[in-house]
Parts: structure tokens; sequence; C-alpha cells
């Protein structure tokens, strides 16, 4: 164990450390804007998570009956269960390209706590998919015959819902990035975790139809929000620095 | 002349490091310190641990026990500081195919130091991918893909470098800016600890050298100063 | 108390004392849990509601009981896993999640028995029953990870996180079940919520629940003195345990003699 002779020459100087480094935000911000400008670029990963989400809802009209009895009963739960899939379906991209490409371990180096970073990526995943999810909801909902008042409690669960489902999979996501079999293993892992999500979410929009006032379920549903956002960051956080220990 | 801006004599230091895998150990007992204006080679066969090393200074891998010092302190107390400090090229140097090059440097620098796109073109075109600066790195070779992450080290101000393989790919005059960059980085008093399967023409290397099986109780690795 | 940690965590230590502890749960154990389901079974009084096929609940009831308590204790050792790196508590994880798993299809197999003559079917949409299905996906999700993940000390750091995700979710899935289910029918027979349980029920209840309590610690403990030998199989103090001749020429492999 041979102690090193620098070969710095006497009186150069020695590189100082760096004291400062950019903000939390403005790192969260870059990284937010790098994610959405990946997504812009591969539109067809943007668009993947939408088809599915049409078509899971179209197989129930022809798989079980395009009555309209039927489908205003079951529309609701279609619709939920079809965009808690289309969520799944696209996690497993979350943290995936950056983990093959390196990019994964950079930011796990950058000096900002990883878990805000990793807030910002989920962030960004719930702008590409969850949103628009919502988005196509209304259009779905009218194929179902869904009056326009339970579409629109519908549209409310769902923004608040969806993130959730984003925070809760981003945990799954960050334990199976490393694995090949990645996709399915997530979606086993992370179902059940989602079913308080899909009980509140349709419930909400039964005790709508039926006229209760759902203030109260909302906010049950917006407490299930703030509870993933404190939570789950913390949790992928320490699942990503064990998936990158392990590669 | 100048005292030192140092808590320690050393950047890093690494204590009775061992590190298991598959009910076996890469190593065992190693220690040794990265001192600035210094360049240690981590040398040893394929499977002995050289990356998972370089992944353990770096902070990427936890899966070891000993200690290692930042600055003379446990680094989980200033992890911000540590990884401030220190700038890690793995295998996968952390390029988006998607973006060009310009946008790589610019999403990998956000988090670490404030440069101008000035100073990311300069750097671009310094490592010869100035009329590439717009192209999406799908468009590039793998030489240029690493170039793009070597471009990195020009404007670079972290004192400890810590690169696995970094010649992977280069031709020849790359290698050789490369290994100038190490030099000025060694020069103005950072250190770099590095893996290659290229014999680098540089001189005042230290190595640290990793064996491959290690019976119970040999010490299994040596820290010997070489003068090339 | 470090101390006592540290023994804790050596794996030879372990299994000497795993070892003495182990004839004594089985045999407490048993006795207690025959006994509680001799009388629950053959001397209990008959349930003036439900006759004889409320017995059930003197297995249902302990497995229920027994496999939400396993995922609990897994969480204990999960944190210890995650802050204190102790081997001997993720070697509890993997030892014990499979049980946890089959004790919840037993409890999830003896409601369906039950649900047989109470309802006439063979499922029922029950709060208690999906929760224990539920329950049942976290179980097998765990394992799931577990053998997906190559590097063994990986797998037990993820495998820790993923049952503390999944202890935070437990109550808040028993309580958004429950809401679910009062939603969807009126409750009529609830298996456990009894309006007065004699005692001549619950005392052969509880000795049943204590003694499945008493026969999980040996299970857990021979499961996990089963996976240190594996673990330690290349150390001399297995070797010597395998091969009392003393054959020192076996590959050692670089394990420690102690491994702490």
């Amino acid at each position: 164990m041979g102690k090193q002779e620098s070969v710095v020459p006497a009186g150069l100087p020695i590189l100082d450390p760096v004291a400062e480094s950019p903000g939390v935000l403005r790192a969260m911000l870059a990284l937010l804007r790098r994610d959405l400008r990946l997504s812009i670029r591969q539109k067809q990963d943007l668009l993947n998570p939408l088809l599915f989400f049409a078509m899971v809802v179209a197989l129930f009209p022809l798989g079980v009956s395009p009555e309209a009895s039927f489908l205003r009963e079951a529309g609701t739960g279609i619709l939920w269960v079809g965009a808690l899939l289309a969520t799944l379906l696209s996690l497993d991209h979350l943290f995936r390209f950056d983990f093959e490409d390196g990019t994964l371990e950079q930011m796990a180096l950058q000096p900002q706590p990883l878990f805000l970073l990793v807030l910002a990526k989920t962030l960004a995943h719930w702008l590409v998919t969850g949103l628009p999810l919502v988005l196509l909801t209304p259009v779905l909902g009218l194929m179902l015959y869904l009056d326009g008042n339970s579409v629109a409690v519908l549209c409310l669960t769902l923004l608040i819902g969806t993130p959730v489902l984003s925070l809760i999979g981003s945990v799954g996501a960050a334990l199976t990035v490393g694995l090949r079999a990645g996709g399915v293993l997530l979606s086993l892992l992370i179902i059940p975790l989602y079913i308080p999500v899909l009980i509140f979410g349709t419930g909400t929009v039964m005790a709508a139809g039926d006229g209760a006032d759902v203030s109260g379920h909302l906010a049950l549903m917006a407490a299930m929000l703030v509870l993933a956002l404190v939570l789950a960051p913390f949790a992928a956080a320490a699942a990503l620095k064990i998936s990158l220990s392990a590669s | 002349m100048t005292e030192p801006l140092l808590q320690a004599d050393h950047l890093l230091k690494a204590e009775c490091l061992e590190c298991e895998r598959d009910g076996r150990f890469l190593f065992r007992d190693l220690s040794f310190s990265i001192v600035p204006g210094t360049l240690t080679r981590v040398e040893g066969p394929n499977g002995s641990g050289k990356t998972t090393l370089l992944r353990i200074l770096a902070g990427l891998n936890d899966n070891w026990s000993g200690q290692v010092l930042w600055r003379g302190r446990p680094r989980h107390r200033q992890w911000e500081s540590v990884r401030r400090n220190l700038l890690y090229l793995g295998h996968r140097p952390g390029i988006k195919a998607l973006l060009t090059p310009l946008e790589n440097l610019q999403a990998l620098a956000a988090g670490r130091q404030a440069v101008t796109n000035r100073i990311l073109e300069q750097a671009l075109a310094q490592v010869g991918l100035g009329p590439w600066c717009h192209v999406p790195c799908q468009n590039l070779s793998a030489g240029q893909k690493r170039r793009v992450a070597l471009a990195r080290l020009l404007f670079a101000d972290e004192p400890l470098w810590l690169l696995d393989e970094a010649f992977t790919a280069l031709d020849v005059d790359a290698v050789a800016a490369v290994e100038n960059l190490l030099l000025d980085q060694v020069r103005r008093g950072g250190a770099v600890v590095m893996t290659t399967h290229h014999e680098p023409s540089l001189r005042n290397m230290n190595r640290i050298r990793l064996g491959t099986v290690i019976e119970q109780g040999e010490p299994s690795s040596q820290l010997q100063q070489e003068d090339a | 108390m470090w101390q006592f940690f540290h023994k804790l965590g050596s794996p030879k230590w372990f299994y000497g004392i795993a070892g003495r502890f182990m004839p004594w749960l089985l045999g407490i154990g048993l006795l207690l849990a025959l006994s509680g389901i001799v009388w629950g079974l053959g001397f209990a009084p008959k349930d003036y509601l439900q006759g004889n096929s409320y017995r059930i609940i003197f297995i249902h009831v302990p497995t229920a009981f027994l496999a939400q308590s396993v995922y609990l204790m897994m969480a204990v050792a999960g944190v210890v896993t995650l802050v204190w790196k102790m081997k001997l508590a993720d070697v509890f994880v993997k030892a014990v999640a499979p049980v946890g798993a089959a004790l919840t299809f037993l409890a999830l197999f003896t409601g369906a028995v039950w649900g047989q003559p109470t309802w006439g079917t063979w499922w029922i949409w029950d709060a208690r029953l999906t929760s224990m299905l539920i329950l049942l996906f976290l179980y097998l999700g765990v394992m799931a990870l577990g053998s997906a993940i190559a590097d063994e000390k990986s797998a037990a750091r993820a495998v820790a996180v993923l049952v503390l995700v999944g202890v935070v979710n437990i109550p808040i899935i028993k309580y958004s079940v429950n809401w679910w289910n009062t939603l969807h029918q009126p409750a009529t027979f609830k298996l456990t919520e009894k309006p007065t349980m004699p005692p001549e029920m619950w005392v052969p209840l509880l000795l049943v629940v204590v003694g499945l309590y008493l026969w999980f610690g040996w299970i857990a403990l021979y499961r996990m003195q089963t996976e240190v030998l594996r673990r330690e199989r290349r150390s001399r103090w297995v070797q010597d345990l395998m091969h009392p001749g003393g054959r020192s020429d076996v590959s050692s492999g670089g394990a420690r003699a102690d491994g702490v």
C-alpha cells in the first residue's frame, strides 16, 4: 500500500473542490424539459398508450354486449380499468431507456437529491401519458353512453387518479428496470397497489350517478395523491439505487 | 508556495474495500488513496471487478463493505459535494440517441455546472463534431457518440474523474487527444482513475491490480507505484 | 446492544441458537393447535345460525390472522435489511414469503369452503376474502421479484422496498375494499364479526392461533437454517458441519469462516 506521490510540480495550485451546484428546481426543470423533448421526438411512444386505451375499451361492447344499459352500467369501470392498463403499459419505459443508455447513472450522480429528480421524471411521464388519457376519456365515455355529468366526474377522478398511478408505478418501474422480463413483472407488482385508486375512482363516479355529493370522495382521492407524492419518489429513488447497484 | 485547500491530502481514500459477488470475493482488504495530481489505472483480467470498483468509488454500487472517505470524511455525510466533485463516464456514457450532441451536453451539464451553449459548441468542435452539433446522435457513428461523451471532459470542473474504458471505439488521434486531456487534468491538480484495455502512453501512472479468484485470507490486490 | 446485533448477524451463531429453539416451538405449537382444533371441531357448541359449518373458522381465522402478521414481520425485516444491512433479515424475508403465501391461500380456501354452505357459492366477493386475495397477490409479487433478480444482495434490498411499499398500502387496500363492499352489497354474514362469542368458542380459537404462531416460528427458523446453509456453503463451519471427518481440501471459494 504505497503512498503515492503527487506529480503536481510544487507551486501549482490544487484543483479546488466545487462548492456550488445548480439549484434543485433548475435541475428538475432541465430533466422535465429533456424528457418532454424526447417524447415529442418519439411520437409513436406518445400515441401507443392512447391507442391501447381506445382498443381495450372497444373490446367490451364487442366481447360482452353493445346494449346501452350494460355499457352505461359498466362504462365507468371499463374506462378506469382501460386507463389503468394503458398507464401500466407505458410505465416500463419510464426508466428503461435511461437505464440502457447510461443516462440513469448520470442522473443518480447529479448532486441534487435523487428523489426529486425521480419526481420530475414521473411528472413528465404523467404529462405525456396520464393527461392525454384523461383528455381522450370524454370521447370514449360518449361511445359507452355515459351521461354528461358522469363523464365530467369520471374525468375529474382520472385527473386526480392517473398521477397516483404514475407515482406508484414509478416504484415498480424502478425495481424492475434492470430485469429483462421487467414489463410483465412490473404489472404483477403494481396491480395490487392500484386497487384502492381504482375502487375510489369508480366509486366516486357511481356515487355521483346516484346523485350524492362527491366532494368528500374527491378529497379522499386527493389525500391519496398527496400520500403518493410524498412517499413514492423516495421509494422509487431507493429502488433505482438498488437496480443500479445490481447492474 | 500555495497551501492546498484540502482538509486531507487525498481526494478519495478507500479502506479495506470488500466486494462479494456470487459467493466469491472480487476483492478484499483493498486499500488505496487517490491524491490530487495523480493518474491511476485499475488493472485486471475480465471479470476481476474493475468496473465494479469504479462504480463503488462513484457511489453507484452499494453492495460492498469497508470504508470510502472523501477528503477525510465519510461520504454519506456529504453526498451532494461528493457527487458534484466527481465525474463518472461508464461503458454506457449517457448519450440519448434522439437528442443532438448539443442537447445531450446541455442535459448532462444542467445538474452540475452553469455552462453556456458557446462553451458546449466549442467543446464539440474541439472533438471534431462541429458540423454535427445539431444532428440527432442516432445518426452518428459509435466513435462519434463516444466523442460526445468525452467532450464533457473539455469543460468539466470536477477534481476527480472516473473513466471506465474511455478509449473504446476511438481512433488514434482521438486517443492521443484524450490522453492529453487526462494529463491536463492531472497537471492542474485533479485526479483520474480509469480502466482501459488500451495501454496508454502516459507516464507516472499508479496502478491498482485486481486478481480473479481470491482464496481465503489472501490479500487480493495490491496497489503499487510504477514509473513507466 | 451492538454486540447483540453483531452476533445476530452471524450465520453460524444463528444456526446454533435456532437449533435449540426449534424442537420447543414445534412441540408446544402442535400441542396447542391440535388441542384447539379437536376442541373446536369436536366439542365446541353449534352455532345457532350456521350450525356446524361455522367450525371452519377454527382454521380460517388463525391462518388469515397469521398470513397478515407474516407480511408485517416481513416489513419489519425489510427495514432492518435496508437500514442495517443485516443478512439474517433478508434470509428471514426470503424464507417466510412462501409460507405467508401458503397461509393466505389456505385462508382463502377455507373461506371458499365456508362460503358454500353459507351462501351457496364457492366464491363470494366479500370484503375479507377480497382483501385476502389481494394479500395473496402481494405475496406472489414479492416472490416473483425476489426470484427475478440474480444478485442476492440486490434481490434482498429490492424485495425489502417492495414489502415496505406493500405494507403502507395494506391499510389503504383494506379500507378501500371494505368501502367498496358496502357500496355493492349489504353485509350479511361476516366470518368473524359475531355478536358475542361464548368462551367455549373463543378459547379453542385462541389456542389454535397461539399454536399456529409457534408453529410458524418453527418453520421460519427451519427454512432460515436451510437458507443460511445454502448461502454459507463455501465457509468452513458449514463444511465442517457437512463433513464431520474434516475435509479441509474442499475449495473454500473465498468465503470467510464466520461471515458477519
